[in-house]
């Protein structure tokens, strides 16, 4: 058998404030962003996986990079970033937003929380350090910018994940999706939204270092919730049709590309109050109008075989017409899932494509996202 | 029985040299994670040692089996294709990917003992 994982440099890897309790738990590790992060537990993947679709799991996210912009200026700088709306931005309410490039292509994607006297990002593992340099430069003399290396970030997610909330810290449970707020979790000091990357209900928690292993072991010694690697986490954020930076999204695709026009508020559009006056914005305005020539679409197989991340897709017809950017085996949905880029003229649901799998071609069909159903908690 | 190894995790039994039995080792099965799709060979086809034979799939990534030695496939493990996960908890039993008429027995003494294989696997 060749060997299923790449070769990486032994490169020294950073370790999160939950590294011991992650040895200790029997993970799996794995380089990730420049840190070992576990890929899965003793259960697998697969179990995590189901455990989180059917209770509720706790993720280790802390080599994502945690932000604060501080002063006054900072939601209308931010704006100068990003199309997004930061500036109406309520208090306690939290937004999914794109770093763009001038070709319209996005730098990253992030979580922007409005809280009482900053805005709080959480922004990808791979690409802090050149957002923090990017902030720096371009807004740093109009705000603070301040990482948070600090801090460190838990994800509890699951249908369950509210209920084992409730025991922990009960002002949190009326949160509702994409908002935030401050509260004690068993006992500690924490900045908890309601948010996440499964599709699931659930809480992401930022706390002191220094904190975590306990606020972890707490969460853990409930008997709902069970820990889970980046291994589920990919499967969890596939099915729920949502995109991994570097792979689905980059700086060659757009937010129209990417389908990710939904993430752009009528504010910032052409026409709007605040339109445009952020990197690429005649590109992306021109295509929230006119559409673009290829977009990201869900991809259900016909047959079982996986397709890969790379698989070249073509039409009935033998043409060439995009490329697969993530793919596996749904396990909640139980068959072969990907997200691709497609010709526009192949993005109708139901629509057939041929994907290329070691010389065969697999027949599969466009599908609508996401592939397992959402279950946010809006109140 | 009489069991060889190679040093891409896969093990071979050889006790009927005219269908001998292939599969991957528990170390192959542990580096992989849950395995959710094999792509058997066809019966029939023939097979030079080393080439690659098949496929398995856990949730994360593919790998290629290979021949262990050449020869024509006689048999495939259907169950394994209806229930991938068997490769997980019984690898080296009913978790078999396939059965091959071996062209040349002589070349399956290249492979690793157990004990050579045991050692292999400890410091992969």
């Amino acid at each position: 058998m060749s060997d299923p994982v790449s070769p990486d440099s032994p490169t020294a890897l950073l370790q999160t404030p939950l590294h011991d309790l992650h040895l200790e738990l029997g993970a799996k590790m794995v380089p990730f962003a420049g840190y070992a992060m576990p890929v899965s537990y003793r259960q697998g993947i697969l179990a995590e996986h189901r455990q989180c679709r059917e209770s509720a799991v706790l993720f280790d996210v802390s080599h994502m990079g945690q932000l604060r912009l501080v002063g006054s200026g900072a939601a209308t700088a931010l704006e100068s970033l990003v199309p997004q709306d930061i500036v109406d931005l309520p208090l306690g309410k939290q937004r999914y937003a794109l770093f763009t490039n001038d070709a319209g292509g996005l730098l990253d994607d992030l979580m922007v929380t409005r809280r009482d006297d900053h805005l709080f990002l959480v922004v990808n593992a791979a690409c802090k350090a050149a957002d923090t340099s990017r902030l720096q430069a371009r807004i740093g003399s109009r705000c603070g910018i301040e990482p948070q290396p600090g801090r460190a970030l838990l994800a509890l997610q699951g249908p369950k994940a509210a209920e084992v909330m409730a025991g922990l810290a009960p002002a949190l449970t009326r949160l509702t999706f994409m908002s935030g707020a401050e509260a004690k979790v068993a006992g500690i000091a924490c900045f908890v939204t309601r948010s996440g990357y499964t599709g699931e209900d659930g809480f992401e928690i930022s706390v002191a270092a220094g904190d975590a292993e306990a606020l972890a072991r707490a969460i853990l010694a409930e008997a709902e919730v069970a820990p889970a690697g980046l291994g589920a986490r990919d499967t969890l954020r596939l099915e729920a049709g949502l995109c991994l930076y570097g792979h689905d999204i980059d700086a060659t695709t757009t937010p129209a590309e990417a389908a990710l026009t939904w993430a752009i508020q009528k504010v910032r559009r052409p026409g709007g109050a605040r339109a445009g006056g952020y990197p690429g914005a005649a590109t992306i305005g021109r295509q929230l109008a006119e559409g673009a020539p290829r977009k990201r679409v869900g991809l259900v197989g016909l047959e079982r075989t996986p397709v890969r991340e790379g698989a070249p897709l073509f039409d009935a017809a033998g043409a060439p017409i995009g490329r697969v950017t993530s793919g596996t085996i749904g396990p909640s949905v139980d068959a072969a899932i990907a997200l691709a880029y497609v010709d526009a003229a192949h993005t109708a649901t139901g629509t057939l494509v041929h994907a290329e799998v070691r010389g065969k071609r697999q027949p599969m069909r466009t599908a609508t996202l996401p592939f397992a159903p959402h279950h946010y908690f809006r109140g | 029985m009489t069991v060889k190894y190679t040093n891409d995790h896969e093990w071979i039994d050889t006790s009927d040299a005219a269908a001998a039995t292939v599969g991957i080792t528990q170390h192959a099965q542990d580096a992989l994670g849950d395995v959710v799709f094999v792509d058997l060979p066809s019966i029939g086809a023939s097979f030079k040692k080393g080439e690659v034979a098949g496929v398995v799939e856990s949730v994360k990534a593919a790998a290629d089996i290979f021949m262990p030695a050449s020869g024509e496939i006689v048999a495939v493990n259907e169950a394994l294709r209806a229930d991938p996960s068997l490769a997980n908890t019984d690898p080296l039993s009913s978790g078999w990917f396939f059965k091959v008429k071996l062209a040349d027995p002589a070349e399956t003494s290249e492979l690793l003992d157990q004990t050579a294989y045991d050692e292999f696997a400890k410091n992969a």
